[in-house]
């Protein structure tokens, strides 16, 4: 792993480091993969993966919410309308 | 005065139901103790205004007639819990100023029972850490020596109830975060089987993972907070119904290949001790091998990432939350993000963005998942065998800050309370008493899934001995 591959992951994750941070991060990242890197060597004994998995549904009934959408909006940073606001995308 | 410190839920529901004492006394006593130990401490990051007011609320339940062991107890509660109308920040400057709308499931249980809510709990932003250390408001200090760590992410849970700040507090557990603060100040922290409370209204970190439990000073109290905050909650389709039923279990397994290196020897002598003396109360103890466990810290070091780069892909500025404007909407993203953010709580979503990625999803993700289902096998088989596994909840005793710096050292202080939310079992730990520099060690018990209720039986075995 090197300092690019560190920038494209938090480009990825909108997030940003500053020049010292990336230092560190590529250092850290280095010490945590290569602790994980143990479960490659692992033998697992041939199990069922899945899950019994199941939809949990309720029926579809308009039920009376405790919280509102005012409530909701007003935890807006930035908001006009019933609509919350951003800056252009592109 | 009212000794706080030393008060347990059975003592104080029976001086209340008695008249002896109200609640309003409780809750004053608990302030004063704030008064004069939170500015060094820092284990609450707010004391809630109306404190005094709830605890005259309660002391009218109880003049009415209310009978219930919560009512009029101070309790205080996590900073990634949401009470209604609170602030509620997981203390993270992301969220500084962000107010909760709605109650959790538990808090709901709780308040109906007439808890008082005293305040919120300092921990590690988003529940990241082992030490307080990554609280964007300071760390929380060890109250048997400041100069040390209580322990995390619940460290501000921890130590509110180790200091007499409430009689109990409400923590998570994501990886050991209510069991190796409870451990670091000498008090009861239990983890449910993943399922057993809801985690409706607590904040996300990694779903598959996280649990609510009670940090108390007994096993009894731990009960006692555990049986209200249980059950079935439509709003999280995980959770469900626990047996209730106690059968008496003797049997213990001690994975002796785990406990071999990296343990402080102190810590293992007290261990060996607590051991013994469990035999001499008619237990069993059985040398067991877990061979999948030793991997649950690796198998947690992807899961847990992987869950927390998509829990925390909501905290973006837009609909709540810290905002920080830049030129378009993604940089503004960033930017919030950025800000917002502390240095482990980006590492950890780097972390997760990586092995989710396209390349290393299969060797990394799809490996651990498949690692995770030979561990839940794992302990499966074992408790067909043996009734409890136990071991140090810690490998060492509360750390001094900054002992810590490289972020895998402080990752291995959670080797032993891993594996039980890997394998979503219950788990616990109890205070067995002091190292000769007057540090707490901890004993963990793990019980078979959904028999939670056994964990509070071997505990008061293990509370026998002290």
């Amino acid at each position: 792993m090197e300092i690019q591959d560190v920038e494209n992951l938090a480009e990825l994750a909108k997030i940003e480091l500053s020049a010292e941070e990336k230092t560190k991060v590529l250092s850290d990242m280095e010490g945590i993969l290569g602790y994980v890197k143990q479960i490659e060597s692992v033998q697992v004994p041939d199990i069922d993966l899945e899950y019994p998995v199941r939809n949990i549904w309720r029926e579809d009934e308009n039920k009376v919410k405790e919280y509102s959408k005012e409530i909701i909006k007003e935890q807006f940073p930035d908001a006009q309308d019933d609509f919350v606001k951003v800056k252009k995308v592109l | 005065m009212i000794d706080i410190k030393n008060l347990t839920i059975e003592k104080a529901s029976v001086m209340l139901q008695n008249k002896e004492i109200t609640s309003v006394d409780l809750v004053s006593a608990c302030l004063e103790n704030i008064k004069e130990k939170n500015g060094e401490l820092n284990a609450l990051l707010e004391v809630f205004g109306d404190v005094l007011d709830q605890a005259k609320k309660a002391d009218e339940m109880i003049a009415s007639g209310n009978k219930g062991k919560l009512v009029g107890i101070p309790m205080v509660i996590k900073d990634n819990i949401l009470i209604n109308g609170r602030k509620v920040s997981a203390s993270s400057k992301m969220l500084e100023n962000y107010v909760a709308s709605y109650d959790a499931y538990v808090i709901k249980k709780l308040r109906d029972a007439g808890v008082v809510f005293m305040g919120r709990a300092n921990m590690d932003e988003f529940a990241m850490g082992s030490s307080t250390e990554n609280s964007a408001y300071g760390p929380t200090k060890n109250p048997y020596d400041t100069s040390r760590v209580p322990g995390g992410s619940s460290g501000g849970s921890a130590v509110a109830v180790a200091s007499g700040m409430c009689i109990v507090s409400l923590g998570t557990d994501t990886g050991g975060s209510i069991r190796q603060p409870a451990s670091f100040c000498g008090i009861v922290g239990m983890k449910p089987s993943y399922g057993g409370v809801s985690r409706s209204g607590t904040m996300a970190m990694s779903s598959s993972l996280d649990q609510i439990g009670p940090l108390t000073k007994n096993a009894e109290d731990a009960k006692i907070i555990f049986d209200y905050i249980s059950g079935k909650d439509e709003m999280d389709s995980t959770s469900i119904q626990l047996p209730n039923s106690i059968e008496s279990k003797k049997v213990i397994g001690i994975p002796r290949n785990w406990l071999k290196e990296g343990i402080d020897t102190d810590v293992m002598q007290n261990f060996e001790e607590q051991i013994e003396k469990l035999k001499k109360l008619g237990y069993e103890t059985k040398d067991i091998d877990l061979p999948y466990s030793k991997y649950s810290l690796a198998v947690y070091y992807i899961l847990m990432p992987a869950e927390v780069s998509t829990n925390l892909s909501r905290l973006d500025g837009v609909r709540y939350g810290l905002r920080k404007e830049g030129e378009t909407m993604f940089d503004s993203f960033k930017k919030s993000r950025s800000l917002g953010f502390g240095l482990e709580t980006r590492r950890r979503i780097i972390l997760g963005t990586y092995v989710l990625s396209h390349g290393y999803y299969d060797a990394y993700y799809n490996k651990a998942w498949k690692v995770r289902h030979a561990i839940e096998k794992e302990y499966e088989n074992i408790f067909k065998e043996v009734d409890f596994v136990f071991t140090p909840t810690a490998p060492t005793t509360a750390f001094r800050f900054g002992e810590k710096k490289d972020p895998l050292q402080m990752y291995l202080s959670d080797i032993f309370t891993v594996p039980a939310n890997i394998a979503g079992i219950p788990s616990i730990s109890i205070p067995t008493g002091f190292s000769k520099d007057g540090l707490p060690y901890g004993i963990q018990a793990m019980a078979p899934l959904y028999k939670d209720q056994s964990l509070f039986e071997v505990a008061k075995d293990i509370e026998k001995n002290i």
